[in-house]
């Protein structure tokens, strides 16, 4: 809360506050308009039976979450993007701590030249990257069924994205491509930023390159480390652009994931209070997962 | 740092490498598949490097759908006109959809990235170095919505959108990224930087506060503020989710929508996609690499007491 210093007399705190307010005023007119007020309406909407045509909406408590609870769809729905943000979470870390770990003290160039290509897919656009891995994936014409068939490593081709055994794994393959790039970045620089003389007197004592690493190295980036499970996690339950024009979630609805079926209740069935009331439990479900991280970096 | 044996160090170059390999691989795959006829883009074994290179996807791109280079509209017109249409002052001449879906994506890039960065200039300085009431309400409110997913927001926007008149304009998909309070964030870590000592100095002369902002604060913050011009450049042209839920007709297309929709109708062409695809991707990725220090030191800050 806003602490009062010594000296600070009423009209100096009037005056701050007056000209505090007006330099946020631009930036807090477009935040409360387009997110904060769209925010508040997610959650309000979906006590209520909203449906597109309708002159009027319909007060009917919590009917929209019942109904989800009980709707097919929507469980395999959250189970897929469970999936996604278990598997993709911990491999984007461990992998992208790996690579910076690897890059981060070759020559300035080397360094910056491979952070660059792993951000790559990132820079290309979910759309781009999208559609060239759909291509790859292809049944008939696909490089992955042709190199993989060479390789001896599968007989007949796989119909990879249109059979639900393989259809999740690819999406999340592509997704970890997309998604390492900024955790990469990130773990670069706080490497960077280790106390040198910490990791020497260490070696000095005697500590194996695998103790220094994990004793001294991996504590230091502990911050890092949360914000990239945050922000990964956020990422990976926001995953859309690859459901939607890969799979559409299909086959028969085997890889929706729940931002695909928001986008599918609004768009296809204009069921939006139903639309609201699975995007109000996303938002509980990243906020609880956001604590439960938040806790555990912590104690540790 | 000599603790690293030179037997890892050796494994682990190689392992990096042919990663970086299999990384660039897609966007190698997007630009050699554009100049490949067709004979070569269905072929049962593909090619790894065009036999015979060809402009031909590039041309079909280009005969798709037609629209006006531009169209200025009468501001506000969609208001007053009993239609709700706006009033076009001016267009362009007839281009394809391509060209038309191009320009759409700049404008609505550089636009977003010229408010965010100045309203987000302006509040991060506030946030940073004035002490007003209820400052930390402000700023905990912004913290929390940085870490809900924006896009669970789709529906209540879209409403609003359409209350607003906006709905399938460019407006649509530029204010919720300016809404967007990453930006307060990264300049409010980069101006606490700013020494207040300079900001007394200034009052005491008698500077006004407007004043102290474009003369001293502003200079002081700049790489802050370049850091994330650039970030919201980058982001706000590959935003297809914003895009999709908000635009609808063909003049008013980006360029990753546009492309999303071609692979739509014509889904094995893939010859043509693969044009469409580079023609996004070879912009963005030349704004990146040109401006790549200012982007990561932009991801880097962010994260400092994130």
């Amino acid at each position: 809360m806003f602490k009062r210093k010594d000296g600070m007399s009423r009209a100096l705190v009037r005056r701050e506050t007056i000209a505090g307010y007006l330099f946020m005023l631009p930036s807090l007119i477009f935040f409360l308009m387009f997110v904060i007020y769209p925010m508040f309406m997610c959650i309000y909407t979906s006590f209520f039976d909203s449906t597109m045509g309708r002159a009027e909406d319909i007060f009917i408590g919590f009917k929209n979450y019942i109904e989800l609870f009980q709707d097919k769809i929507f469980l395999g729905a959250l189970r897929n993007t469970l999936v996604i943000v278990l598997v993709s979470v911990p491999i984007t870390c461990l992998f992208s701590l790996w690579v910076a770990s690897a890059i981060y003290d070759m020559k300035g160039w080397a360094c910056s030249l491979f952070r660059c290509i792993f951000y790559l897919p990132v820079v290309t656009g979910s759309v781009a990257v999208t559609v060239v891995w759909k291509w790859m994936f292809n049944n008939y014409y696909g490089i992955f069924n042709y190199v993989l068939k060479n390789l001896g490593i599968i007989e007949k081709n796989i119909n990879w994205l249109g059979d639900p055994q393989y259809a999740l794994g690819c999406i999340i393959l592509i997704l970890l491509t997309t998604s390492v790039g900024q955790p990469i970045v990130l773990y670069v620089s706080a490497l960077s930023n280790v106390d040198q003389s910490l990791v020497e007197a260490a070696e000095v004592d005697g500590a194996t390159r695998n103790q220094c690493f994990w004793r001294i190295k991996i504590p230091q980036i502990m911050p890092t480390t949360l914000y990239i499970l945050v922000i990964t996690t956020i990422n990976s339950f926001q995953c859309f652009a690859l459901i939607q024009l890969l799979t559409s979630g299909g086959p028969n609805h085997s890889t929706d994931t729940i931002m695909y079926y928001i986008y599918y209740t609004a768009f296809k069935l204009y069921r939006y209070g139903y639309g609201n009331a699975m995007g109000v439990i996303l938002m509980l479900i990243i906020a609880l997962l956001s604590a439960v991280q938040f806790k555990f970096a912590q104690t540790k | 740092m000599k603790t690293k044996s030179t037997g890892y160090r050796i494994f682990s170059t190689i392992v990096i490498i042919i990663l970086a390999i299999l990384f660039t691989f897609p966007l190698y795959w997007i630009i050699t598949g554009s100049f490949k006829p067709a004979k070569e883009i269905n072929a049962k074994s593909p090619t790894w490097w065009p036999q015979t290179w060809t402009l031909k996807n590039y041309q079909t791109l280009m005969s798709k759908q037609k629209a006006p280079l531009w169209e200025i509209e009468v501001p506000f017109s969609r208001y007053i006109n009993e239609d709700g249409n706006p009033t076009v002052v001016s267009s362009g001449p007839t281009v394809p959809g391509a060209i038309r879906w191009l320009v759409n994506t700049v404008f609505m890039a550089v636009t977003a990235m010229i408010l965010t960065c100045f309203t987000s200039a302006l509040a991060g300085y506030a946030l940073a170095k004035k002490r007003f009431i209820g400052r930390s309400i402000v700023f905990t409110l912004i913290v929390c919505a940085m870490a809900l997913p924006k896009q669970v927001i789709l529906i209540p926007l879209l409403r609003e959108m359409s209350g607003l008149k906006l709905y399938n304009t460019i407006w649509a998909v530029i204010f919720p990224i300016v809404g967007w309070p990453f930006g307060v964030f990264l300049i409010k870590q980069f101006a606490e930087g700013v020494p207040s000592e300079v900001l007394e100095a200034a009052t005491i002369d008698g500077a006004s506060e407007l004043r102290t902002f474009f003369q001293i604060v502003f200079p002081m913050i700049k790489p802050g503020v370049g850091a994330l011009a650039i970030f919201t450049f980058i982001n706000s042209w590959n935003d297809y989710f914003m895009q999709l839920i908000m635009l609808t007709s063909t003049r008013n297309l980006t360029i990753s929508l546009g492309i999303a929709k071609l692979q739509g109708e014509n889904a094995t062409d893939f010859g043509l996609i693969m044009a469409g695809a580079a023609v996004a991707a070879v912009p963005i990725i030349i704004v990146f690499l040109v401006f790549q220090k200012y982007f990561t030191k932009g991801i880097t800050m962010g994260a400092v007491k994130g």
